[in-house]
């Protein structure tokens, strides 16, 4: 029995395939890698020590921290919240609520941001130099029956709110909301209607069901694109000068350019700190991913190792050596 | 109700059609308390279709059912019927527990919270009271060394366990099972028929709806086989499937008999 174990096929060693066009690839990339760290180094325009200067000027660190990250935040919690409200209306089955959630989506689907931003700004001050909440028609009411009061109980001058930071941040969000509403949508539809029966059988409500069982599973589909859209939100902040809001990174960014003349270190400030967002954006990404997918494989680790697989892939160079 | 029939369900002249295929043909069903009925029949016969219908997976298009009294889906107020509210509807069900065919856990609750999720949320009891009730369910379904572990992580007969066990921490007066073991692996149906057939033992209401022949044969009280959305003939199963009368039911249990030794 030992001697017949010895002729049976063992653990396997077996080599790698070889991929040598990974090396040439990496030899072609290395090269232009250091054409442009040279060209940093020998090209004074780039002037990245003045860059960083600009980085950590105060006016830019407000522009990041008011416009950049609040802008972003408060965008994309009015967005999320109200996408998924409006998702969860194109999936009703009232048949008005459907109905208003599609032309919602519909409008501001088709409005670019930076026309939406310049109209909420600037045109609506001039059509509504005030903003009244109270009885519908309170004005045209209380002129009929008589009364001394316009029935308003809570009265917004709008020019002086339409240049806030925040009225730009309820325009990128009713914007964002159209975008989210889909997003939202596509991650209900993705849930297995046997969980809504079952939650059903068990005596839930639909707005229990929807809440305690269906939204959950959808946030697995609705996270990954949501990290998009907030990506991309990090960025159209840029557009907040529309309203206009001063306080925003590119802009006083490159307004620095234009007194010190110094333009290019400056977009890379602006540049940089954008990646920085981002890259920090990224992480968070991944940890709700992770939240959002526990209970989906096996394995409670098994989209960290998707992860560091990806990551690690590069070690995949090495493997032709060995 | 004053004429309430003594059946825990009633169900009388029940038709259902699907874009004007009609599934259900009048079925007309009684169930005792503590009555355990197998559903046979070949698939497209209704049977699972009528399973669904008594609590409103699917809405009926004629007759009426009763579950302990309570008319199914409407209410009868001044000679008009009336649907029930969605709440009204989904209060009706709290009584009625259900096991599917591809089990449904939440995925993204472990089993113990699958077991908690309906009691808390649903009937809003305290959770510690729960948790003891769920722990000693999970015992019940020999799976106590499992409460932390979620669903993708447990085998298909775990699974079937842990939903039977969802539906018990209802206290539901009936339990409706969907061919809960024709999606599992042969070697795992035991396991999901013992804990069923121990629930009989206990006097639970059942209705069954399933292919397993010897468990319709050793614990129902009756077997109603049912061809065509209609019923073809019921009674004990030693005579309905031992000496069955039609020719439908024959030939139907004669192809199971050749499945099973195929």
């Amino acid at each position: 029995m030992t001697d017949a174990s010895q002729d049976r096929p063992g653990a396997i060693h077996a080599r790698p395939v070889p991929h040598p066009w990974r090396w040439v690839a990496l030899a072609l990339i290395a090269v232009i890698v250091a054409m442009v760290v040279s060209s940093f180094v020998t090209n004074p325009r780039w002037d990245f020590p003045f860059a960083l200067q600009v980085m950590n000027f105060n006016p830019v660190l407000n522009g990041l921290v008011r416009g950049t990250i609040l802008g972003t935040l408060g965008a994309m919690v009015l967005g999320v919240g109200l996408g998924v409200v409006v998702g969860i209306m194109r999936l009703s089955t009232n048949p008005v609520l459907r109905g208003v959630a599609f032309v919602y989506t519909w409008f501001f689907r088709a409005i670019p941001r930076y026309v939406l931003l310049v109209i909420l700004g600037t045109g609506l001050g001039y059509l509504y130099s005030k903003f009244d909440i109270g009885v519908p028609f309170g004005q045209q009411l209380s002129h009929l029956f008589g009364l001394s009061s316009d029935l308003t109980f809570f009265s917004l001058d709008v020019n002086q709110f339409s240049s806030t930071l925040l009225m730009g941040i309820i325009g990128l969000g009713l914007s964002e909301a159209a975008y989210m509403a889909e997003i939202a949508r596509a991650g209900i539809l993705s849930v297995d209607q046997g969980q809504v029966e079952a939650a059903q059988a068990l005596g839930m409500s639909s707005a229990k069901t929807m809440r305690r069982v269906v939204l959950p599973q959808a946030m697995r589909v609705i996270v990954p694109p949501t990290g998009n859209e907030t990506i991309a939100m990090v960025k159209d902040t840029s557009l907040l000068i529309a309203i206009p809001v001063n306080a925003e990174l590119f802009y006083q960014a490159s307004t620095i350019g234009s007194r010190t003349l110094k333009i290019m270190p400056t977009y890379v400030a602006a540049t940089a700190w954008y990646l920085i967002v981002c890259s920090v954006l990224m992480v968070g990404q991944y940890y709700l991913e992770r939240r959002f997918g526990r209970g989906f494989g096996t394995g409670s680790t098994a989209k960290q190792g998707a992860l560091r697989a990806r990551l690690l892939s590069f070690q995949g160079l090495g493997g032709g050596g060995k | 109700m004053s004429d309430r029939h003594p059946a825990l369900v009633h169900a009388v002249n029940v038709t259902k059609a699907f874009h004007g295929n009609e599934v259900l043909k009048g079925i007309d069903m009684d169930v005792d308390k503590s009555e355990v009925v197998c559903l046979l029949g070949p698939s497209g016969s209704g049977k699972t279709t009528f399973l669904r219908c008594i609590n409103q997976l699917e809405s009926i298009d004629g007759g009426r059912i009763w579950v302990d009294g309570e008319l199914m889906g409407y209410s009868d107020r001044d000679g008009h019927l009336h649907h029930l509210t969605d709440k009204q509807i989904a209060a009706q069900r709290r009584e009625i527990g259900m096991v599917f065919q591809r089990w449904n856990l939440f995925p993204h609750m472990t089993a113990l919270e699958n077991i908690m999720e309906a009691p808390i949320q649903v009937n809003g009891e305290k959770k510690s009271e729960v948790k003891a009730r769920a722990l000693e369910l999970l015992e019940q379904v020999g799976l106590k060394d499992k409460p932390s572990a979620y669903p993708a992580q447990l085998s298909g007969g775990q699974q079937q366990r842990v939903a039977i066990a969802r539906a018990l921490a209802m206290k539901p007066k009936l339990m409706l099972f969907d061919e809960p073991t024709s999606a599992l692996d042969p070697e795992l149906v035991g396991e999901v028929l013992k804990v069923m057939r121990q629930l009989a033992q206990d006097g639970m209401t059942m209705i069954v709806v399933t292919h397993e022949m010897s468990f319709a044969r050793e614990v129902a009280d009756r077997v109603v086989f049912m061809d065509g959305g209609v019923v073809v003939e019921q009674g004990p199963p030693s005579e309905v499937i031992t000496n069955p009368q039609h020719e439908r039911t024959r030939t139907f249990l004669r192809r199971m008999r050749q499945e099973e030794h195929a």
